[in-house]
């Protein structure tokens, strides 16, 4: 399929879907359409509500809020990692005592500590990072973790030879080892440090993306949560594509990476 | 300083090293007391057959590896720790992946305390040595197997070592490959002959390289069956030199002890072969 055939058929999707969506809620084809637009709104509404939330600027805060929680969660999140799965990685006895622990927090289910959270830090934006760097922190930790134990031990043994001591060694084969690990895991711990965001705003804050749909929902206003979705959809993907932006610039050693082997 | 014995300080010496893998009833001698010295300038090869502990006394040597008994000196210190002194080629790829052939060979100096800008010039004459120049800003992934070893080669001898161990290095590479690589090493070791211990299973490849070819019997206790000296003159070309009658007349002589070793070893591994 070539480029242009590729977008043809994707638009083509969305067609359908829209379409259908706009033929179901504003012509009696399914049922009642009053009872249509009270569950699903209309394609058209949605449209119109969205267009507001920028015409009127409300919806700027709201996604500054929320970029400022996800940072924050992923930065707090991915340093924490780093540096404890480095730890763990060079020290396996600290890593053999806390392995039963380590396995038990990352089992809970991290919903249950919103409200303990929120409890700690208030309803502004620290109880959302908090959340988000539970999530953020297991992933880069595992994958850090891994990455320092499973540098070759072939490179390993040649930077030795080379008359690498153990800071250089950690400088020029542990670290970018580590790092990689680390970046491969990238699009998943931005995604979960928005998860954090966007779950802690819907459990209780006063502003962010999380919040504005809760609002709308607490008051059956279905056009504004489906607003607040399509919005918040949209967010994840320009953020997604900035990480893949991210990503191409620093890895582009790896095969793969850069040139579309 | 220098050991009792007469005569110069070996480059390289092995005395008495076993290597045991392992503890008691699972214990695995890989090597058996194996006496070995290369003088300063020697080019010598280790053939034996597979499994017969010949890279693990290179590890010995290099300090990577500690001897159950015996010990290993380089340039008359016995070795402890990583030998600073000795220049290593590995079989496998050993560059680091997320640096370019470049940073790849001037890291090399850089770690010796080298300034980065120096070690960058120099590192950028060592790649044109080797036939890389327009490939320096290349990943280990962009280039061919034997370029990976090339760059390996000049990563190895910027730092001008002592005593140079080779592992097999070129033995993933295909048989053109290998003979070109070779050429190449000769051409640069004759500029400042170096002490090297060469370890592969490719006789033809020990011949046409060494100056002294040493046969290992097969593993386990693995110890020296014989040791040869390869009179060719230099300078060599491996296309050239396997024509020559005295190449095949010592290549027939070492086969005789080698076959042996290479039967016994099949032996312990598929048990007899049948005729």
């Amino acid at each position: 399929m070539s480029r242009g055939q590729l977008l043809a058929w994707r638009i083509a999707v969305a067609v359908v879907l829209i379409g259908g969506w706009h033929i179901a809620s504003n012509y009696p084809v399914f049922g009642d359409v009053k009872t249509i637009r009270f569950f699903f709104s209309t394609p058209g509404d949605v449209a119109l509500k969205i267009w507001k939330f920028f015409a009127t600027g409300m919806i700027w805060k709201h996604l500054w809020i929320t970029l400022e929680e996800t940072l924050l969660a992923f930065v707090i999140g991915a340093g924490a990692g780093v540096a404890v799965g480095f730890w763990f990685a060079r020290q396996p006895r600290v890593a053999a005592v806390f392995d039963p622990y380590v396995k038990m927090a990352n089992a809970l289910p991290r919903v249950v500590l919103a409200p303990i959270f929120m409890l700690w830090f208030g309803l502004g934006i620290w109880s959302k990072v908090a959340l988000g760097v539970t999530l953020v922190f297991f992933i880069v930790f595992f994958n850090v973790y891994q990455g320092v134990k499973e540098v070759s031990p072939v490179v390993l043994a040649n930077a030795r030879m080379l008359g690498m001591n153990e800071r250089q060694l950690l400088r020029h084969v542990y670290w970018p080892s580590a790092l990689s690990w680390m970046f491969s895991s990238l699009h998943t711990s931005v995604g979960f440090a928005l998860v954090g965001a966007v779950v802690g705003e819907y459990l209780g804050a006063a502003s962010g993306l999380g919040y504005v749909i809760h609002e709308a929902e607490g008051t059956f206003d279905v056009t504004g949560v489906f607003a607040g979705m399509v919005v918040l959809s949209a967010f994840v993907l320009i953020v997604d594509h900035g990480v893949t932006l991210i990503e191409g610039r620093l890895m582009k050693w790896r095969p793969g990476a850069g040139e579309g082997r | 300083m220098t050991p009792a014995s007469a005569g110069p300080c070996p480059a390289i010496a092995l005395e008495g090293v076993s290597i045991v893998f392992g503890a008691g009833a699972s214990a695995y001698e890989a090597v058996a007391n194996v006496d070995l010295r290369v003088a300063p300038g020697e080019f010598v090869a280790i053939v034996g057959p597979t499994g017969c502990g010949k890279s693990t006394l290179l590890n010995v040597v290099a300090g990577l590896l500690a001897p159950a008994r015996g010990k290993a000196r380089v340039g008359g210190v016995e070795v402890r720790g990583v030998a600073a002194s000795a220049g290593y080629l590995f079989q496998q790829d050993a560059l680091m992946p997320w640096k370019t052939a470049l940073a790849n060979v001037s890291v090399a100096l850089e770690v010796g305390g080298v300034a980065p800008a120096e070690a960058k010039s120099r590192a950028e004459k060592w790649l044109a040595r080797v036939g890389l120049a327009r490939f320096a800003e290349r990943y280990p992934h962009q280039l061919s197997g034997g370029q990976r070893k090339r760059v390996a080669l000049a990563q190895t001898l910027i730092r001008d070592p002592a005593v140079l161990l080779m592992d097999e290095p070129f033995g993933p590479l295909d048989a053109q490959t290998r003979g070109l690589m070779g050429d190449l090493l000769l051409s640069l070791w004759q500029a400042d002959r170096k002490a090297v211990l060469f370890v592969t299973h490719d006789l033809d490849e020990a011949i046409a390289l060494a100056d002294r070819v040493v046969v290992m019997s097969a593993g386990p206790s693995s110890r020296v069956v014989s040791r040869h000296v390869v009179a060719l003159p230099r300078p060599r070309e491996s296309a050239d030199i396997r024509l020559d009658p005295a190449f095949h007349a010592l290549r027939g002589a070492i086969w005789s002890d080698l076959k042996a070793e290479v039967m016994k070893a099949y032996g312990e591994q598929f048990g007899e072969i049948a005729p």
